[in-house]
């Protein structure tokens, strides 16, 4: 799974917020527009563009879109 | 379980009743900021709820729902064989509200009557147990009333609630009949009773001082003990997982699919939520009617609530031999069911006035 990819499609579940923004190291939780409706956006992009379904816990216990990203990549079956 | 097929009963007509009193999602700016609440209302579909006034309960509601159904059908009290009153909000602990409103709709004493806790899968479970009832000799017709005051029961403080949930009161008559079979497929996972709770009030922690407390969550969020708590998260991840599922795998067991079906009603839990599973499904925009902008998330009664706003009109939804019905939510308790409404006398929505 390419970690790019997944930084685009997180990226593109925010609308007011320059994709330059998202880094893998970025801590999602600091961008402004972060909401617990970003999050169900993110669990649905996880489950269209990946197969995985991330759960709440996996949210809650991650920092940065690295974190996320290795969670969804150790699911995701090619 | 296998699914539960049923035939020779079916629903013979609905109705649905809501409290005058409209509030505004746009009202909550005093919970978050203009921007973010426009962006909140946009993804949940839900732009106004319907609260019902101090003294008014779920059980109003359902009675001046059902008054309205047996009048535009002609029923005769005493043909009521039972009576089942689902709802999370009853009018006492104890006792059970149904007989109350046995009594009040001047039903027959010879006539069994009982309440369901459940929450969003109430509808479909109620149908379950009303036509399972119905099938038996000696019961001719069951009165099935699903109705919900949530606005009693969360914070206008925590903004995970506060834009979701509203007030509504329905009544289904099921009946013997010649109706075409119907199945259901009926789900529970106690694994994840904590993910829409209200903690305190119960026998397991009693009301009392600690849990009339309102706190502050880690996301803003204030709400007390005795006040409704979701886990928006780990409610919509299990969407994902049961719903679709719980649907394609009804309809092959039938050996229909998805583009066999005529309408597909789903609990109205938030827009962001359906529009997901619609998408799973590949169903069409015109196969899904939705009340939730003008009425919000009701529990149990958004389903029936959406067909009487929805179908009331036999010019829409005009072909209604196979309708799906979905319910999903707290328990974890899920449902679907496959039924026709081609012999379904749909009444007009009415307010409430409280005669």
């Amino acid at each position: 799974m390419n970690i790019q990819h997944f930084i685009e499609n997180f990226a593109a579940q925010f609308d007011d917020t320059e994709p330059e923004a998202f880094k893998a190291e970025t801590k999602f939780r600091e961008i402004e527009e972060w909401s617990s409706l970003q999050a169900l956006f993110i669990i649905a992009m996880s489950e269209e563009e990946y197969q995985v379904i991330l759960k709440g816990e996996d949210i809650r216990n991650s920092v940065t879109i690295q974190d996320l990203f290795e969670i969804v990549n150790s699911r995701h079956t090619a | 379980m296998a699914y539960i097929t049923y035939k020779g009963v079916g629903i013979k007509a609905v109705s649905a009743c809501v409290p005058p009193a409209i509030r505004e999602n746009q009202e909550l700016t005093t919970l978050m900021t203009e921007e973010e609440l426009n962006k909140v209302i946009q993804a949940i579909g839900i732009t106004q709820l319907r609260y019902a006034d101090p003294d008014v309960c779920s059980s109003d509601l359902c009675y001046e729902a059902a008054r309205k159904l047996m009048a535009d059908n002609e029923i005769d009290p005493a043909s009521i064989d039972g009576l089942i009153f689902i709802s999370q909000t009853p009018d006492y602990k104890v006792p059970n509200t149904s007989p109350l409103l046995q009594h009040r709709l001047g039903l027959k004493q010879e006539c069994l009557s009982f309440d369901v806790n459940l929450a969003c899968s109430g509808y479909v479970y109620g149908l379950s147990i009303a036509f399972a009832l119905a099938s038996q000799i000696g019961v001719n017709r069951i009165l099935l009333l699903v109705g919900e005051t949530l606005s009693k029961i969360i914070s206008q403080k925590d903004k995970s609630t506060a834009p979701l949930f509203g007030d509504a009161g329905t009544a289904t008559l099921i009946e013997k009949g010649d109706f075409p079979e119907s199945w259901f497929s009926l789900n529970s996972d106690g694994s994840e009773a904590d993910v829409i709770k209200i903690p305190y009030g119960g026998a397991r922690n009693p009301s009392c001082k600690a849990g009339f407390t309102e706190t502050l969550d880690n996301e803003g969020n204030s709400r007390n003990g005795e006040q409704i708590y979701m886990d928006g998260m780990a409610v919509f991840n299990f969407g994902i997982r049961a719903v679709p599922t719980d649907i394609n795998n009804l309809l092959k067991f039938t050996g229909k699919t998805t583009s066999d079906i005529d309408v597909l009603v789903f609990h109205q839990a938030n827009r962001f939520m359906t529009n997901f599973f619609a998408k799973r499904l590949k169903l069409k925009p015109e196969q899904t009617p939705y009340s939730m902008n003008l009425f919000g998330n009701t529990s149990s009664a958004s389903v029936p609530l959406t067909i009487v706003t929805e179908m009331h009109d036999s010019g829409q939804y005009s072909k209604r031999d196979s309708v799906v019905l979905s319910g999903f939510g707290a328990g974890l308790s899920w449902g679907t069911a496959m039924l026709s409404l081609s012999h379904t006398r749909i009444s007009h929505l009415v307010e409430y006035k409280g005669f």
